[in-house]
């Protein structure tokens, strides 16, 4: 019994120094391993699908976010990411308060439209005061005014191939060698047409301002900041987004977060 | 192995009884270790996080107009250079070097929590989503096996739920604890009983619920939830706070093992068998073995 003993201190001692040494090389190997693309990553991403399909399953297509009473709206919205688009094209159009700035639906539709602001506002709208929820952690509460997409959707007719809606924008948001990078998203059709998924054109009861997005913005209230792109020029019906950009469907996706942002 | 009451009585070499009893079901070390785990990787994910906006607010939404700040950790220009400093309800803390203003000598960079404390090491919102993502689901999961295990073996009837004579011992308890003084046996303590029932049944279900509310997904599963928990930026305070009182578990957890005896206690959550105290001797002076 004694050797029992002993062998199991050893076997503790022996064990935790390994552990210890382990943990110690484990930060860096561990860093290295969570790239985009990297092996580990990929197998930790598998949670968000699993995220993914277990929200969707609970929140069905048509549970709402909550909504707030004017009391709530404490602050103006807090603006982040681009703030004053720097690009030609958009100060261009910000210079006659953006008269000849379009709309383009494209892609995967029967009827391609082109929507000036004064058709897209004269098109039932829809009001909430909802909750903007950034990924890093902060929250505001506003409120936003715009149209239904899944209007837009409809008046466009989508093709029955199409699975998502990628939004194309006027902002340069980062500068590479290989030219400026202009933000996009997509979000799909069952987000598009949610009964809160509006292009807001609104907010706290005056137009849009450029830090939020003007002209024109989407809300996609069950999901996180990162999801709801500003300085909207073109809605483009895809069925793929694996050809745009690095292939995740967003540009901060190939950046690193989830195409689903709604955790 | 399970099902069957093992004693295996000893020998020392030194003559005295001792007895080895199956203390820990497999079930218990199994999830015991992947807890450990997973918690490890969660906090040092989760401060990663935080890091992205190192302030806590009390309410629905955060407060950039207004004041609803409670805690704010970040970095400033001195005139003795940059300094780090945390600030609690309006009481600012010089913590240069650990939080706000960390980093090797010469390189140090304004952040939060410091490299060491994070996964990835460096700035990485995004990874540190899908790690900490990851392991909530492990965490869930395992909880909820533990749950289910815990209540057909009869591991939390018997070795958890407290009993009258836990509250009349607790006095007694916190006296033998304060004297470092601890009885090997079978049975779980008051004081232990209050602590891993205080994280099964308290601390990770707040935790779970509160992350849930965070998610703008969940709200509208759930609108109800941030009403309750006070909103969404409470919720994430409360995350918070129990992520602090669950360390603090950690280091009270560790020091108790180190003071029971180390070997004997790692033992019994490694393999279940847990040597106890020979039974005391009333005719004699009572003598703890070393």
């Amino acid at each position: 019994m004694a050797k029992f003993q002993i062998s199991r201190r050893k076997f503790l001692t022996a064990s935790s120094l390994g552990l210890s040494s382990i943990a110690l090389s484990g930060c860096d190997a561990f860093d290295s391993g969570l790239g985009i693309g990297g092996g580990l990553r990929s197998f930790l991403e598998n949670a968000n699908g699993l995220t993914w399909r277990a929200q969707r399953f609970l929140a069905g297509r048509d549970a709402l976010a909550p909504e707030f009473t004017e009391a709530d709206i404490r602050q103006p919205q807090r603006p982040n990411g681009v703030t004053a688009p720097d690009d030609d094209t958009y100060k261009g159009l910000l210079a006659n308060n953006f008269a000849d700035w379009r709309l383009e639906v494209t892609g995967l539709v029967e009827k391609p439209l082109s929507l000036t602001r004064e058709q897209l506002q004269n098109m039932p709208s829809r009001t909430q005061i909802t909750r903007h929820d950034c990924v890093e952690g902060w929250s505001c509460i506003a409120k936003w005014t715009g149209t239904p997409l899944s209007l837009v959707l409809d008046q466009a007719v989508v093709k029955p191939q199409a699975r998502y809606v990628m939004f194309h924008c006027l902002d340069t948001i980062e500068q590479s060698l290989s030219g400026n990078i202009k933000y996009y998203g997509t979000i799909d059709l069952i987000d598009a047409r949610h009964p809160q998924t509006i292009l807001a054109y609104g907010l706290n009861g005056k137009p849009l301002p450029v830090e939020n997005g003007a002209p024109l913005r989407v809300r996609v209230e069950r999901q996180l900041g990162y999801k709801m792109p500003k300085y909207i020029y073109k809605i483009e019906l895809v069925d793929s987004f694996a050809n745009v950009g690095g292939g995740r469907g967003g540009y901060w996706e190939d950046n690193g977060y989830d195409w689903y942002g709604g955790i | 192995m399970d099902t069957v009451a093992n004693n295996r009585s000893a020998t020392e070499a030194d003559g005295k009884d001792t007895t080895l009893v199956y203390r820990q079901s497999r079930w218990t070390r199994l999830t015991h270790w992947i807890w450990a785990f997973s918690l490890f990787f969660m906090l040092l994910s989760g401060l990663q996080i935080f890091n992205a906006r190192p302030q806590l607010y009390i309410g629905k939404q955060s407060g950039f107009e207004f004041n609803n700040t409670i805690l704010q950790i970040g970095a400033e220009n001195t005139a003795n250079g940059p300094r780090g400093f945390t600030e609690i309800l309006g009481h600012r803390f010089d913590t240069t070097g650990v939080l706000g203003w960390s980093g090797p000598p010469g390189q140090e960079t304004p952040r939060a929590f410091p490299a060491w404390a994070t996964i990835p090491s460096y700035y990485d919102l995004g990874t540190a989503r899908v790690v900490h993502f990851f392991f909530a689901w492990i965490l869930t999961t395992t909880l909820l096996v533990w749950l289910i295990a815990g209540l057909v073996n009869g591991h939390i009837r018997r070795d958890l739920a407290p009993r009258v004579s836990d509250l009349r011992k607790l006095p007694h308890d916190i006296f033998d604890h304060a004297k470092l003084k601890f009885h090997h046996t079978r049975e779980y303590n008051t004081l232990q009983k209050m602590a891993y029932g205080g994280v099964l049944f308290v601390l990770l279900p707040l935790m779970i619920i509160t992350g849930l509310a965070m998610s703008p997904s969940m709200d509208s599963v759930l609108p109800w939830l941030n009403g309750i928990l006070g909103g969404r930026q409470t919720a994430r305070t409360i995350h918070f706070t129990v992520m602090a009182l669950l360390v603090l578990f950690f280091i009270v957890h560790i020091l108790m093992i180190l003071a029971a005896g180390p070997i004997n206690e790692l033992r019994s959550i490694i393999t279940g068998w847990y040597r106890t105290d020979p039974p005391a001797k009333h005719d004699q002076p009572t003598e703890r073995s070393v």
